[in-house]
């Protein structure tokens, strides 16, 4: 356990000495920031517009939604940034050898590179917690569908962390794994748009693997347990790769 | 200490490492040599854990490397051919991470790195990022960082590779301070680094052990080289008659002074001292002729080619 917190703590550190973590985390804040400023203000503007008030007009639907769905749009454009290093550039430089001689097992070491990674997300999520403080102060209305909103935005980050986690192991090169993972990523995003054409049992597995289905309702305010065991059973099942990866390294040589 | 007994290791079809078997006394440094692609690099990814051997297994102070691994890594220091160092982090900070990874306790964490960088000479680079320090830096950042947690076993990979002559007498010098207390593996082929630093040495050419020696025995007496004032006809057919004497070449004449070298089967320089003195002749030199490690090198390398 130790082990996965030194580990960790040296992901941070090297995210934080380059920067990397800055750029990425200040590219994301710009674009949500640009978001919840033209979302509210839309807001407002319609509703001078329909003279009764906010009669009809639900911050909801109106900020909430398409701020955390604007948010996850963009999170799915920067995280594969995020995750290209991990292991990609241990490799070239040869410092997995080393890493893999020092006394540590090839599960704290994937947990470690994961939860460092995961700890910039979460910062970086961090910084936008203003905005529903904003709103709150502004309009004295319910943001809860925030909360429930933070967590599946949380959750689906975290899927793509793991997703790009696992990528980065399959090669050397930071590029390479970065357009794998966006690649992906975006491919598990759409996969539900088949369902137009296709129909059951296919466009029921396609729903349910997509990961957007699963963010849907998290931005209502709902939160079912069916969504965090996908989400947990995708991280899990890209840990577990990435984990099978190494050790098929130490065999094949 | 290191017990390394009939491993192979093969890369696809190609058979990197044949039946090689050797051992390490516990404070022993062993010059691992051999020539380029022979599978010195090889050899030491296994012993580090890092490569599974095909077949054949490698103990470390009496733990199998396939089935304790933690308990193996936990007496190894390991300095790779590339020393691939995190050229984002500070040295402190590296070295830090190394002590929190090697399982150094918090108490002793700090001490300890702070004594791993007196030693290897970092100090006033300490609070530096690694990326900006010179190749003679990392190389010591990359022996700190295998020193850090005190292991038994040290397995340094060419590491005086691409160093300046100055810097290269500050790694042999940090290793030879090393001398006694850790067992050391140390590949090279620059040579002279292994008669200056090893006690043994194990030569091996494409994947196969040639030779495992003390040096002196690799750095065997092959004759001797003699300066006599005498006739160089008369000295030749003199020499020659000697028992023991291989091959006899005049290699010059100056001033009636005749230099020779004689090559040897067996000790047989106080015979040949005898006869000159015996002659009559005047004896200005006598020198026995080493193989350098150069020359065992070469020869155990390229008979291995002539098969």
């Amino acid at each position: 356990m130790k082990n996965i917190y030194f580990l960790a703590k040296k992901e941070l550190k090297i995210y934080f000495y380059s920067p990397i973590a800055y750029s990425v985390a200040f590219m994301f804040l710009l674009i949500a920031g640009y978001f919840f400023y033209s979302d509210v203000l839309y807001f407002s503007l319609i509703s001078l517009q329909a003279r009764s008030g906010f009669m009809g007009l639900d911050i909801t639907d109106w900020v909430i939604r398409p701020l955390l769905g604007n948010m996850s749009v963009v999170l799915l454009l920067i995280l594969p940034l995020l995750t290209m290093r991990l292991f990609a550039e241990e490799r070239r430089q040869g410092s997995l050898e080393l890493l893999l001689t020092y006394p540590l097992r090839d599960i704290e070491l994937v947990l470690g590179k994961f939860f460092g990674c995961l700890a910039v997300y979460a910062l970086m999520l961090a910084f936008t917690i203003p905005y529903p403080i904003i709103l709150y102060l502004l309009g004295r209305t319910d943001i809860s569908p925030f909360f429930t909103g933070y967590l599946g935005i949380f959750l689906m980050g975290s899927a793509f962390i793991a997703l790009g986690l696992f990528i980065s192991s399959l090669t050397e090169s930071q590029i390479v794994a970065a357009v794998i993972t966006f690649g992906l990523s975006l491919l598990f995003w759409i996969i539900n748009w088949a369902t137009h054409f296709t129909g059951p049992p296919l466009s029921k597995i396609l729903e349910a693997i997509s990961i957007i289905t699963h963010f849907e309702d998290f931005m209502k305010g709902i939160i079912d347990t069916a969504h965090i065991i996908f989400y947990l059973s995708f991280i899990s099942l890209c840990l577990f790769l990435t984990l099978r990866v190494l050790e098929s390294r130490r065999i094949r040589g | 200490m290191i017990e390394v007994s009939h491993i192979s290791k093969r890369f696809g079809h190609r058979l990197v490492l044949e039946d090689v078997s050797f051992y390490v006394e516990k404070g022993e440094i062993l010059g691992f040599l051999g020539p380029n692609g022979a599978g010195k690099t090889t050899t030491m990814r296994i012993l580090t854990g890092f490569l599974p051997p095909n077949s054949g297994t490698v103990r470390i102070g009496g733990y199998d490397i396939q089935k304790e691994p933690l308990k193996v890594k936990r007496l190894l220091g390991y300095l790779p051919e590339h020393n691939p160092l995190y050229t984002e982090m500070t040295v402190r900070d590296y070295l830090f991470f190394v002590a929190e990874t090697k399982g150094v306790e918090r108490p002793n964490r700090k001490t300890q790195v702070n004594e791993t960088i007196e030693r290897c000479g970092l100090r006033e680079v300490a609070s530096r990022l690694i990326g900006h320090l010179s190749k003679g830096y990392r190389q010591r950042i990359g022996m700190a960082q295998a020193l850090i947690g005190d292991p038994e076993v040290l397995i340094l990979d060419e590491p005086t590779i691409g160093l300046d002559p100055k810097q290269i007498l500050e790694i042999r010098q940090l290793i030879k301070e090393l001398a006694g207390k850790k067992t050391i593996i140390l590949s090279t082929h620059i040579l002279p680094e292994v008669s200056m630093t090893c006690t043994r040495a194990l030569i091996i050419n494409k994947g196969r052990v040639v030779a495992e020696d003390a040096l002196d025995n690799l750095t065997y007496t092959r004759g001797v080289s003699i300066s006599v004032r005498a006739n160089p006809q008369t000295l030749l057919s003199t020499l020659n008659s000697i028992d023991g004497v291989k091959r006899v070449a005049i290699e010059d004449e100056k001033e009636g002074i005749v230099r020779a070298s004689i090559e040897t089967g067996q000790e047989v320089r106080a015979k040949i001292a005898y006869k000159i003195i015996q002659n009559g002749w005047e004896l200005f030199e006598m020198t026995p002729l080493r193989a350098s490690l150069e020359e065992s090198f070469v020869r155990l390398v390229t008979e291995e080619e002539g098969q």
